[in-house]
């Protein structure tokens, strides 16, 4: 789960991140009072979405009145920001972050990640800050310095230490730096994160250290313990398809095809997408039913992925394991029955009770297609999908 | 022989008189699995599905024996089983349970490392469908009947798509040796790597077939292994190639973050170390056929 810029902060701060004074504002109104309450002459308005570039799409603007802030704040709210990252719909600014200016003296890099090699936190951190991660290990690789932290014992000061005067840190700032890192690592551990990155990580002109930038993500499986974590969530920064989907407990990715899918098992699933793919179709979605599919649960699937307007088949392939498939027959023909289905549908099952779940298909009297085999299915798909004239809604 | 459990492996099952655990203990125990027992704190001296229920792993080894056992435990507390276990001499351990906190499993590999490598337990998984030797025993919630006996040795993050290819290798008329699930998670147990050195020394496999996904390094590290390490052919496909970076694929590990990590590059790395790549998810079957053929001509 990812959040905003200004919940990363919030929460790094309380484990004694230094970060610039700042208020969030949902209006120009609010953004210029925000302003007025942090005083000082110079300001920066930050449109707040998940996804990072933001400066460079014109998401970050400096600001040294209130009308300039108006401007800035009024430009931004409403709109969808298109950066390297969003992909091309963007994402929605509904908040923005109005901080003090801060006098950069020196920048650098920081982040925290889950290093699935080692098994392991790794601390990064590289003297060439206000770049991102991948232009570092492009263009500077040998800036990279990196700390594994045993999870026996957790990070250690003199890591910190070493991370500090790897960077030349000045002497009379190293425990300033110190004690950053730390408390960067205690919030990655306690909050049960995936990822912390503060890019850039300041040293400002009057002697100080700030995060002026922070990122976050969080463990979607530990999310059970981490409750002030969930309220995080910021649902107009996610595909709605995935949102309603989620919602109703099924695990959906948004694609750009025309082929809803509906799958069980995260593997089979993706497979499902390559094979369409080298079928020469394009797939509008993942979707994982998981297991033990109860025939509601496959018609709650049906609606989550005809809620999207581009569908034109929809192809479901079930390896039955604890499934059944006489289960998963009769979601079929249920969901067809009563969501009125007007675009082609594809079946393939195997694996447990096939035979019957065949049946259940076959005697149905619906205009279902049927595969033994997943390139079957696939295929069938495809040329469904290219022959079906009406989009799903 | 087949790899990490037979007929005669002791199996214990954690998590025993729960939904889950029970149905799949019962499915285990008609396959002919030999499940000794079962564990679930605060009901020991209890009887369950005929075999006796402990509140301990280690008072279960104690009497019964138990070698292998796997973990139906709820994930917040699937961690403290495996770490038990480990604790209690089991030598093998797949844990099904989806949904594990990563840092969880950070600690659960940390904490294995206490042991000396030759009392170490194996585990692998989570977030796995078990393993299977087919016609010997069952250590896991997959369909059994679709397994059939054979040579082959199979790794897999994915359950049903292990599935798939345990269905089109036996419509090829080829059977199974063992079929390991290693997980969908990012920080999980056995890799790639470690499951292909238990295939290439045993007698029982003659090819093994890999299946891949995107996200994290151990279908590379698996490929070096087999180039600089197995004399055993290795048949490979990766799920995942429409998948778009920086989004999560249902599995919590199928995400690409990093280079080497998408279905294209996976399928590069392992074509180089002379992996034969399966072209699509239907031609699982097909292509481990193809190469069985290729080294009974040679021979």
């Amino acid at each position: 789960m990812d959040i905003h810029e200004y919940q990363a902060k919030e929460l790094l701060a309380k484990f004694g991140v230094p970060i610039p004074r700042g208020g969030l504002a949902y209006s120009p109104e609010q953004a210029t009072y925000r302003a007025s309450e942090i005083g000082g002459s110079v300001w920066v308005v930050k449109a707040q979405i998940h996804a990072g570039a933001r400066g460079k799409a014109g998401g970050v603007k400096i600001c040294r009145s209130d009308s300039e802030i108006w401007e800035a704040a009024d430009g931004l709210l409403g709109k969808r920001l298109v950066t390297v990252q969003t992909g091309p719909q963007g994402k929605l600014v509904s908040r923005l972050y109005i901080e003090e200016g801060t006098n950069i003296g020196k920048e650098f890099y920081l982040s925290l990640v889950m290093d699935r090699a080692k098994e392991r936190i790794v601390v990064c951190a590289s003297a060439a800050g206000g770049m991102d991660i991948e232009e570092i290990s492009e263009q500077e690789p040998d800036s990279l310095l990196n700390v594994v932290v045993d999870p026996a014992v957790g990070m250690q000061g003199f890591q910190a230490r070493e991370i500090a005067f790897g960077l030349g840190i000045e002497p009379e700032l190293i425990n300033k730096f110190e004690r950053t890192i730390l408390g960067c690592y205690r919030a990655f551990r306690d909050l049960d994160a995936t990822m912390v990155e503060i890019n850039p990580l300041v040293i400002t002109k009057e002697g100080g250290v700030v995060a002026l930038d922070a990122k976050m993500s969080f463990d979607d499986n530990a999310l059970f313990r981490r409750p002030q974590i969930s309220e995080l969530r910021d649902k107009s920064q996610e595909d709605p398809r995935e949102t309603y989907a989620s919602d109703r407990g099924l695990s959906y990715v948004g694609l750009e095809g025309d082929i809803g899918c509906i799958v069980n098992g995260a593997g089979l699933a993706m497979a499902t997408l390559d094979m369409i793919k080298y079928s020469g179709g394009e797939p509008a979605n993942f979707l994982d039913i998981g297991g033990g599919a109860s025939p509601e649960r496959v018609q709650k699937s049906f609606r989550a992925v005809l809620r999207d307007g581009n569908v034109k088949a929809v192809l479901v392939n079930v390896f039955a394991g604890i499934n059944r498939c006489d289960w998963v027959a009769k979601g079929v023909v249920l969901a067809v029955q009563e969501l009125d289905i007007k675009v082609p549908v594809v079946v393939r099952l195997a694996g447990t009770n096939v035979e019957e779940g065949r049946r259940i298909i076959e005697e149905s009297g619906l205009q279902l297609l049927t595969a033994g085999s997943l390139r079957e299915a696939a295929e069938k798909a495809v040329t469904a999908a290219k022959q079906s004239p009406a989009a799903a809604a | 022989m087949a790899i990490f459990i037979n007929e005669n492996t002791k199996i214990l099952v954690q998590g025993f008189t729960g939904r889950i655990g029970t149905f799949h203990a019962q499915e285990m125990i008609d396959y002919g699995t030999n499940v000794v027992g079962g564990v679930t704190p605060g009901k020991g001296g209890t009887e369950h599905l005929g075999r006796p229920v402990f509140n301990t792993v280690r008072g279960a080894v104690a009497e019964t024996g138990a070698e292998a056992s796997i973990v139906f435990v709820p994930p917040p507390f699937a961690a403290d089983a495996i770490m038990e276990a480990a604790d209690a001499g089991i030598k093998y351990c797949t844990c099904i349970t989806d949904g594990i906190p990563a840092q969880d499993m950070i600690r659960v590999k940390r904490y294995m490392r206490r042991y000396k490598k030759e009392n170490r337990m194996r585990l692998a998984g989570p977030n796995c469908a078990g393993t299977i030797s087919p016609g010997r025993a069952m250590l896991g919630i997959m369909p059994g009947h679709i397994y059939q006996q054979g040579r082959v040795g199979v790794i897999g993050r994915s359950g049903t798509l292990g599935y798939e290819a345990a269905e089109q290798l036996k419509a090829l008329g080829l059977g199974i040796s063992t079929s390991v699930g290693i997980g969908g998670d990012p920080i999980n147990g056995a890799s790639f790597r470690d499951i292909l050195e238990e295939f290439e020394n045993d007698p029982d496999t003659d090819v093994v077939l890999m299946i891949g996904e995107i996200g994290g390094p151990q279908e590379a590290e698996g490929a070096v292994y087999a180039r600089d390490h197995m004399k055993k052919p290795v048949v490979a496909y990766i799920a995942g190639l429409s998948a778009p970076k920086g989004r999560k694929m249902g599995h919590a590990g199928a995400i690409v973050t990093s280079f080497g990590e998408s279905a294209a590059e996976k399928v590069e790395i392992l074509k180089e170390a002379g992996v034969t790549i399966a072209p699509t998810p239907s031609d699982m079957g097909a292509t481990v056929a193809d190469v069985l053929s290729k080294m009974s001509n040679a021979a």
